[in-house]
């Protein structure tokens, strides 16, 4: 997506302007209400919120419902918070988006500069991956998991996500390394320049942008899945998103709304903060899964 | 002769690098995605309940799955919710990337704005919107606290309006996301063909409606296309927002495989469901892809 904005020729008269105006606003005002209500109430005192006040400022300032959702809010048998989880959630991330990063690069590496008969079909059949309803790989993933011995770890959840991510990773770095001079990498060859080499010293250096869009999409998926979480997890393995849910539909006891807001907070932080620090090229590697070029 | 010999192979190993580079990851995807759909596809003609098993049952499990309620009920909601999702998604988004075009002052505050659910969890926008509209403590405690007694509102109780909480929800999670899309569309749009219209005396909702929008067909087909798939993937939000209540009322192909895999110790009937929710996508996604590529060449 071009971030330049480019004039339109059309032009609008007053009233429409006006109305216009309204009409972006109010849907502004849409967009931004449930993290306004997320925000809020996560400051409040349950009474506050069940005696209906949910759209309005605390009266109490309190950062308790925090501290509980972080630390000692009931989350399946034991009274832990949300703060094991997120570090589980941490663990299958890292080695997850780096190494569908780097496998990323190289299979585009490959795809776009030493290319052979049927690479645009086998390309197919990896993006294809990407799409596909991940409940047909449930069952046999499930099974496949316990034989490798990674069944309800964080490293079994990094393997997966790793897999079913290398699609994405692969188009974003294909389609940047496409317009890449083929010249530049023959006339390395002839100097007597490897296959690594070429990578090394002449890709890499310029592959920064599209490495950025590739690992904030990567983490944003990534943090953000539930299905292979709740599939594939133990109860000491599960990410963020399974233990904000285990939170929220827990039925035992009062529905500590302002916890569970608290926690809905904490689960969005990191992915909310790379969108604020680098939302430009989240929105670029959105763009290029459905509209390429 | 010795250097001949090493410098051969060398340039041996040079061809073959490329592939063995490519080779773990052409592994990966042949075990774990095509190997693993046929697995299932396969389990979906088995005996299989709590465990995979191998007894071959032909199409019995499709049998099955095609007379239960609870299959028919949640294909059903899928059609409410993929048609609305997917048509109000298209106008939010058409409508919005039109209005931001118009040299709009704080265009670079509002998009973000737009765009931002889709950076969360939809466990997060689940539990967000759950609440919210929870008659309890949410919008309707809060109308009528502020002195709209007779105000209503508990869709998401209700079972025959809660599957439109989930496509409410779903749309705020990703009409920024359509806008985004229309409006690359549109700024690429040539403004000499418009200027062109406009001196023959054309009004704007005939630019749009002639020109504009005619010529935003990739941006059309694009959005379709990644709607349909995400509304047929739609798992998560149902799980955070309803559970797939009250009763059934929300539930979803993708709800409907999990329990009866991983619950109701249905395998079988489990993997025929994956099958076909694979299917559905598969007609979709193939020749979308297959003309995306064949441009590229």
């Amino acid at each position: 997506m071009s971030q330049a904005t480019q004039d339109t020729a059309i032009r609008t008269g007053r009233v429409t302007r006006t109305l216009i105006y309204l009409v972006l606003l109010l849907f502004g005002l849409f967009y931004l209400l449930p993290l306004y209500v997320m925000l809020v109430n996560s400051v409040k005192p349950l009474e506050e919120i069940t005696g209906g006040g949910m759209m309005n400022l605390p009266q109490v300032f309190t950062i308790e419902p925090w501290l509980k959702a972080w630390s000692s809010a009931q989350i399946g048998v034991d009274p832990t918070g949300l703060k094991p989880y997120f570090w589980n959630s941490i663990k299958m991330v890292v080695p997850a988006v780096i190494v569908s990063t780097i496998l990323g690069a190289l299979n585009g590496y490959v795809l776009t500069k030493w290319r052979f008969k049927y690479d645009t079909i086998l390309f197919g059949l990896m993006l294809f991956a990407c799409f596909i309803p991940f409940q047909i790989v449930l069952i046999p993933m499930a099974r496949m998991l316990g034989i490798i011995g990674l069944a309800g770890t964080t490293w079994g959840l990094a393997l997966v996500h790793v897999v079913y991510g290398i699609g994405f990773t692969t188009l974003y770095f294909r389609n940047y390394y496409a317009v890449f001079p083929t010249e530049l990498i023959r006339a390395a060859q002839i100097d007597g320049a490897g296959f690594f080499q070429i990578f090394w010293r002449i890709l890499l250096p310029s592959s920064g942008p599209i490495a950025v869009v590739s690992i904030i999409w990567q983490f944003t998926n990534i943090w953000n899945d539930f299905l292979f979480g709740a599939s594939f997890a133990d109860a000491n393995s599960q990410p963020m998103t399974v233990a904000l849910n285990n939170l929220v539909q827990s039925s035992t006891g009062v529905k500590e709304y302002n916890v569970h807001f608290a926690g809905a907070i904490l689960a969005a932080m990191p992915t909310l903060l790379v969108y604020i620090v680098a939302g430009r090229y989240f929105v670029r590697g959105l763009m290029a899964g459905s509209v390429k070029g | 002769m010795a250097v001949s010999a090493d410098a051969d192979f060398k340039t041996r190993l040079q061809n073959w690098i490329p592939k063995l580079v490519l080779s773990p990851s052409i592994a990966m995807m042949t075990v774990f995605v095509y190997g693993f759909i046929l697995f299932s596809v396969y389990l979906s003609f088995t005996d299989s309940r709590i465990l995979p098993t191998f007894g071959w049952v032909g199409w019995e499990n499709y049998d099955k799955l095609w007379r239960l309620s609870h299959w028919e009920t949640s294909l059903i909601n899928m059609g409410i919710f993929a048609s609305l999702y997917i048509v109000i998604c298209t106008c939010i988004g058409l409508g919005l990337a039109i209005f931001l075009d118009q040299k709009i002052r704080g265009e670079g505050l509002l998009r973000p704005i737009y765009l931002y659910p889709m950076a969360l969890s939809f466990i997060v926008t689940g539990t967000a919107w759950k609440w919210f509209l929870d008659p309890g403590i949410g919008l309707e405690n809060v109308m009528q606290t502020w002195g709209w007694e007779s105000f209503e509102f508990d869709w998401i109780k209700d079972r025959n309006f809660a599957i439109y909480t989930v496509v409410l929800a779903a749309v705020w999670q990703t009409s920024g996301f359509v806008m985004a899309m229309f409006l690359a569309g549109l700024r690429g749009i040539d403004n000499e063909i418009l200027r062109a219209a406009q001196m023959d005396g054309a009004s704007n909702w005939n630019l749009y409606r002639r020109i504009i929008i005619p010529q935003l067909r990739p941006a059309f087909l694009s959005a379709f296309v990644i709607l349909s798939h995400l509304a047929i993937k739609t798992f998560d939000l149902v799980i955070a927002l309803t559970g797939g209540g009250p009763g059934r009322a929300t539930e979803l192909p993708a709800t409907f495989m999990y329990s009866y895999t991983f619950t109701r110790n249905q395998m079988g009937i489990g993997a025929a469901s994956a099958t076909i929710m694979l299917m559905t996508i598969a007609a979709i996604m193939i020749p979308y892809l297959y003309a995306e590529l064949r441009e590229k060449r």
